[in-house]
């Protein structure tokens, strides 16, 4: 389970980063739990109130950031806390909440139900098929969004799908990562790809990987440590944020190449203008 | 169906902020096959008159048509290629040349994510033309400034588009990679295709452009280069008399 909310995780992580919305997991997870409490005060599943809340929480950002004056971190920002702020206020108005609050807050996959397992396996289903199937859209909306829409890509429609499903991922990983761990598995494991490759589609598998096993490891030692599984997955995540960090850093100092039917390498500078005068040295 | 014989402004107003017109009663008329150069300073609303001509914006006033009289739907619109400012483009996208360039085809839009047979070969043959062959693979960070501005040239082109559009194309070029630009788009303009772009490039490009138009907030003068490019039609352009338009 931890490697499938991982996985999903990894895979949306990286169109978050790409189009600038690196704080929206852990925006839109403190909705999502102001929702789950305002759903459980009136009665109505926990799924429910958060879908409700964090969809129109998404749909207003949405609406912000459009209009160009406000960027969209800002927009996150307030109206993500606004919501969450409102569900607090309501838990401690009636003292009403049911489900375990602090699961919430730091994930506890142990906690979760069989129909929990369900919907989060139905998600991932669902969600990879939208960002398999949509995946040129969303890139041309994120790389040069006026020239998709010339293009005729209705690019309003497809940013508009794509907060709901990152909504809807985000909601099915709360109970088990917790709302204030989750940005964390969101963004951790893209930006680890990211730098390893330049490639897209490599990078999609690449933190597919990393949010995985780091998910697996996690859940692995929590059990273990008798911990909570959402920090031990973060600590993994951050863990694996390190050694690629660590990696890119190695790759940069110590540059391996061939020429002249030579493979070899050495320490220099990975400069834009290095690069170039070495080419044209060694063509 | 026919092509589009003239592109068509009419009174065209457009802003960002209320009662304050960034472009203002524009009348134009372009032929189509025609290469325009449109000249301004900076902030004069160039960038954003290509966006309106481009469908991005929708004017606050007046009427863009791409008028087609044998046309069989009213609601033809042609194909348009767009090359925005280099500028703006985000250069640490994991893209490489290939994949940018194939955004701008047709074929894009289907919905499986790879990039099909036919559409490499077709990358393939705009890159030849360009100038580029080779680079499909590679980062589009690891190009020099006119490598890039090709590209997106090529991302324009390979939808074979009735109009291009193209935002300051030869802004911060060395001469070399200015002159391949204005060849190309020489090229495609005496092939029948309608170019359209803006510049700073009085010299090089407007001054061997066949038609340019003088361009702040309004048109102020539009012709041949020898009839246009005049002291005090510049002067007007760039503000620096007294000219105010009634």
């Amino acid at each position: 389970m931890s490697v499938l909310l991982g996985g999903i995780c990894g895979l949306s992580g990286v169109y978050i980063i790409l189009r600038g919305l690196s704080y929206v997991g852990h925006g839109l997870s403190h909705a999502a739990f102001g929702g789950a409490i305002v759903g459980n005060i009136v009665g109505l599943n926990y799924y429910v109130g958060a879908i409700v809340w964090s969809y129109l929480a998404s749909f207003v950002i949405y609406e912000i950031s459009k209009r160009n004056k406000i960027k969209p971190d800002a927009a996150i920002g307030l109206v993500t806390t606004a919501i969450f702020a409102f569900g607090v206020l309501l838990v401690s108005i009636t003292n009403r909440y049911t489900r375990n609050f602090e699961s919430l807050l730091f994930g506890n996959i142990l906690a979760i139900t069989e129909q929990d397992l369900y919907i989060i396996v139905s998600v991932t289903i669902l969600s990879g098929a939208f960002f398999f199937f949509l995946h040129k859209r969303l890139v041309f909306s994120f790389f040069d969004n006026e020239s998709a829409k010339i293009s005729g890509i209705k690019t309003s429609y497809i940013e508009l799908l794509f907060s709901f499903v990152l909504a809807t991922i985000i909601i099915v990983s709360m109970s088990s990562i917790g709302v204030t761990l989750l940005a964390s598995v969101i963004v951790g494991p893209a930006i680890s790809a990211r730098m390893l490759s330049n490639n897209f589609s490599s990078v999609i598998f690449l933190s597919i990987i990393i949010g995985s096993v780091a998910s697996f490891c996690g859940m692995y030692a929590s059990f273990f440590l008798d911990s909570s599984s959402g920090p031990t997955i973060v600590m993994f995540i951050t863990l694996a944020f390190g050694i690629t960090a660590l990696y890119a850093v190695f790759k940069k100092i110590y540059h391996s190449h061939s020429h002249g039917g030579v493979s070899h390498s050495h320490p220099h500078l990975h400069t834009d203008e290095h690069r170039h005068e070495h080419q044209h040295k060694h063509p | 169906m026919g092509s589009f014989e003239y592109l068509k402004l009419t009174g065209v107003s457009y802003g960002f902020t209320y009662h304050d017109f960034v472009v203002e009663g524009v009348n134009l008329s372009i032929p189509r096959g025609r290469f325009v150069s449109i000249v301004g300073p900076s902030g004069s609303g160039k960038t954003t008159l290509l966006k309106l001509m481009c469908g991005i914006y929708e004017p606050w006033n007046g009427d863009i048509e791409y008028i087609c009289n044998d046309c069989d739907s009213i609601f033809y619109y042609p194909s348009v290629g767009y090359v925005p400012q280099i500028e703006t483009i985000d250069w640490n996208f994991p893209v490489s040349v290939q994949e940018v360039i194939a955004m701008g085809s047709w074929n894009y839009k289907s919905y499986l994510p790879w990039i099909d047979k036919k559409l490499k070969n077709q990358i393939k043959d705009t890159l030849k033309i360009l100038g580029l062959s080779g680079y499909e693979k590679r980062h589009i960070r690891a190009l020099s400034g006119g490598e890039q501005q090709r590209v997106f040239l090529g991302r324009a082109l390979i939808r074979n588009p009735d109009v291009l559009i193209l935002d300051e194309p030869t802004t911060g070029l060395d001469y070399v990679s200015r002159e391949k630009i204005f060849d190309i788009l020489k090229t495609l303009s005496n092939n029948g295709m309608t170019v359209i772009l803006s510049t700073h490039d009085i010299t090089h490009i407007a001054n061997r452009s066949p038609w340019v138009i003088c361009f702040n907030k309004y048109v102020i003068a539009e012709g041949h280069p020898q009839d246009v490019l005049k002291e005090d039609n510049l002067l007007k352009t760039y503000g620096l008399s007294d000219y105010k338009i009634k």
